[in-house]
């Protein structure tokens, strides 16, 4: 490797037309395919007799479950946004679940939630250090982390946890809640109407009831956080200087934009994120730290944001794929499942639909017959391997990640070494 | 090149010589931050380290540990980023586990069919990123991560009792393997068995070093991985090549459970070792991809991991071992940065002196590669 790649040779410019940057969906047409996948889902529901797939508690226990994956999303979204790939999100989350847990069964769950996010920071921290000012490779620096994080909880926790009522070696004494509000009337209102089984309109209240029923405090903080996020790197003058380190670190420079300061920020800010996300497993979905309670989300949040286009509208719609796809799992769901290969099956027959609308035979004719394909699994079995819905949203993201990888449009400078003074 | 080079030999052992120190220190801190004495348990370590049945163990867990890292170094030899070794190598394990108990033939036919079927699944595993990087331009890294929980989910599947799975107990395993398969160990006596599959693993380091060095694939990679563009500009097709690389890596990785497959637990069940892969990531890097280089790494990780339980015995927690291995790790890629940055701005102090003063430039200016940056 003797002349890396830096920030520099990316940004040299070039007669090639920039790639287009993805397809803008207004939000008018955003919320009529949103509104279609429900319907379909609808459809399906009636077809198939399986109400679990749209029920209130469902969709609460999706939301639960699609947080962390979503924290962890943002986390990469804002390192990734200055420039720094940040695999080591799943350590910065592990950080979070140990020192969360541990100043919340002693000072109480809020302190817990600060502690767990300073956790958290401290390992963006480290990740800042190594990748911005020592100019490790990312990736490899993301690795170290998860392996440090793993290591130093796992020390940790017998000498913190043992000796307290319910601690042990792998699992802290419980913590208690952070408390968890219901929007009264409105919930119940929303579950009637979703317990009546109408077309559409009862599918609505489940998504919308799982919204207002049993919500965690940090449950709203977290969902507020998406489009806090979006103001502040797209509306502000601070989030343009920290993305303008991501796309052209030394054009930024030239500008008077301390190009390591920002990378700093943003690295921090994400661990804490990430952290914020381990805290919620640790305090809000289990009341206790548990070793490997993290089991790969950090991961799966890199996915979601990949998934959503370093966008953080995107990254919330992965998040709650990942989310309801695990919460089948969790609630028994089977037979929900056999039910959304079905909805798998129609969705895949009219996307070959439209790719024969717009001329791609070849590509509509592979994806009838993977349709159909789905389509004899569901009618040929009565259940579906609760396995086969564990892998589910990864196959997805696959699938998706390869229609559309090259639609999607990462920071220009995302993991390049950058030294101050190097486009000089 | 090839005259011996002082200064270069220096730089490779500067590296790793102050990564290790800087870590052991680091541990001794946080044991000393702990309330605990920051030596005795290096020294117990290191006397665990002077029993012939601990040196067993760590020859055997180290030769998994080797194979899982010569994966991953192929790739970084190209600047891809296998992150899905740890998939790769379990479900390869699980295959050969599979067909193992299922195929009864005669052990020269047997054991190669075993390592065959491994390979290919591996590569199979690994292929399909490869395929997804090539033609539709998805990064390694996430395709490898999703292979991973892929895999997960795969391979409890096929631990149900009405796929290929056989419930002993609460145990879930693959059933027994044919004899036939079997790797007979070299029989120390007391010290115990070790690993048949040893020599796989030495074998497999001198076939990198070989092909890496000696053939023009191995330089077409190297090349790819200094700069894909100019060694597009030569010829070399670098589709291609990211394929290749990709499959190589993960039949080797296939491989990487074997050892213990064939050598000791003769099924696949829920106490087969996980995230081997993960930790050949961290034993690549410490070992800078050379493949001596990964000989003392994955001996010294083994060390850390076979040692590190005697502490439980002296009021000490094991834990501090991974730690320590994290600790490595980082400080072993921040000291390589520095140390190739420092040798670079020496070099081109050198190369400025020898300009300034008329020299014409030598053909020795070429930089240290540093594994895998």
């Amino acid at each position: 490797m003797t002349a890396p790649t830096t920030a520099t040779d990316v940004n040299q410019p070039s007669l090639e037309h920039a790639p287009p940057t993805g397809r803008r969906m207004s939000w008018p047409v955003l919320l009529l395919v949103i509104a279609g996948a429900l319907a379909l889902t609808s459809i399906v529901r009636l077809v198939t007799g399986a109400d679990g797939i749209t029920n209130v508690s469902q969709m609460s226990t999706a939301l639960q479950l699609a947080v962390p994956i979503g924290l962890a999303g943002l986390g990469g979204l804002w390192a990734e946004r200055a420039g720094v790939v940040n695999i080591g999100l799943e350590g910065m989350m592990i950080l979070g679940t140990w020192f969360g847990a541990w100043a919340g069964f002693q000072w109480g769950p809020w302190t817990g939630v600060l502690v767990g996010l300073i956790g958290g920071c401290l390992g963006g921290l480290l990740h800042a250090i190594v990748t911005v000012t020592f100019n490790v490779n990312h990736i490899v620096s993301g690795v170290a982390i998860n392996i440090l994080a793993l290591g130093a909880t796992r020390y940790l926790a017998p000498l913190a946890f043992e000796g307290h009522q319910g601690g042990s070696a792998k699992q802290s004494p419980a913590v208690e809640s952070l408390g968890h509000f219901t929007v009264p009337g409105l919930s119940d209102w929303l579950s009637e109407l979703n317990a009546k089984g109408w077309f559409f309109v009862s599918d609505i209240a489940g998504l919308l009831g799982g919204l207002v029923t049993n919500v965690s405090w940090l449950t709203l903080i977290a969902v507020a956080l998406v489009p806090g996020t979006w103001w502040i790197l797209w509306r502000t003058p601070f989030g343009l200087r920290l993305r303008s380190c991501g796309e052209n670190p030394v054009a930024a420079e030239s500008l008077g934009v301390n190009v390591y300061k920002y990378k700093y920020l943003a690295v921090i800010i994400s661990g804490g994120l990430a952290g914020l996300g381990g805290v919620f497993l640790s305090i809000v979905a289990n009341p206790f730290y548990l070793e490997g309670q993290t089991s790969g989300r950090g991961y799966i949040g890199l996915a979601a944001m990949i998934f959503g286009n370093w966008m953080p509208g995107g990254l919330a719609i992965g998040a709650g794929l990942f989310g309801y796809t695990d919460s089948l799992n969790l609630r028994g769901g089977s037979t929900n499942v056999h039910a959304l290969l079905l909805l798998g099956a129609l969705l895949l027959v009219i996307g070959a639909i439209w790719l024969a609308i717009r001329k791609k035979f070849v590509q509509a004719a592979i994806t009838f017959v993977v349709g159909a394909l789905v389509f004899a699994w569901y009618a040929g079995t009565n259940e579906v391997p609760s396995q086969v819905v564990a892998a589910t949203p990864y196959v997805v993201t696959l699938v998706v990640l390869a229609l559309s990888a090259q639609r999607l449009r990462m920071p220009k400078a995302d993991g390049m070494p950058y030294r101050k003074g190097q486009g000089k | 090149m090839k005259k011996f080079d002082k200064e270069r030999v220096l730089l490779a052992v500067a590296g790793p010589v102050i990564a290790l120190a800087v870590a052991f220190v680091l541990s001794a801190i946080v044991l000393v931050a702990s309330g605990k004495n920051p030596v005795e348990p290096f020294a117990l370590m290191f006397e665990q380290a002077g029993y012939s049945d601990v040196q067993v163990l760590i020859l055997n867990q180290a030769s998994m540990y080797y194979i899982a890292a010569l994966a991953v170094a192929i790739g970084f030899r190209m600047n891809l980023f296998n992150i899905g070794v740890d998939g790769q190598y379990q479900l390869g394990a699980m295959m050969a586990a599979i067909v193992g108990a299922h195929a009864s033939l005669p052990a020269f036919l047997q054991v190669p069919l075993l390592l065959l079927t491994a390979v290919c699944t591996g590569a199979f595993w690994a292929g399909i990123a490869g395929v997804l990087k090539v033609t539709r331009g998805v990064s390694e890294v996430v395709a490898t991560i999703m292979l991973n929980a892929i895999a997960t989910s795969l391979i409890v599947y096929m631990w149900k009792p009405d796929v290929f799975g056989v419930k002993i107990g609460n145990n879930s395993t693959t059933g027994e393997m044919h004899e036939s398969g079997w790797i007979p160990g070299i029989d120390l006596g007391a010290a115990g068995e070790i690993y048949g599959l040893v020599v796989l693993a030495v074998l497999l380091g001198i076939g990198y070093w070989v092909v890496l060095n000696r053939t023009r694939f191995g330089f077409d990679l190297r090349a790819s991985g200094a700069s894909s563009s100019a060694a597009a500009a030569s010829g070399v097709d670098p589709k291609r090549m990211v394929l290749t690389a990709m499959l190589l890596s993960g039949a080797i990785a296939g491989l990487a459970g074997l050892p213990i497959l064939l050598g000791d637990s003769h099924t696949y069940n829920l106490n087969f070792p996980t995230g081997i892969g993960f930790l050949g990531i961290g034993i690549a890097l410490l070992g800078r991809n050379s493949p001596v280089g990964i000989v003392f790494a994955s001996l010294l990780w083994a060390w850390l991991d076979k040692a590190s339980p005697e502490l439980d015995f002296h009021g000490y927690d094991k834990e501090i071992a991974v730690i320590m291995q994290g600790l490595i790790v980082l400080s072993v890629v921040v000291s390589y940065e520095a140390v190739r940055e420092w040798g670079l701005r020496r070099q081109q102090r050198r190369v400025g002196a020898e300009l300034a003063a008329g020299h014409v430039l030598g053909a020795n200016n070429t930089t240290k590669e540093v594994a895998g940056r």
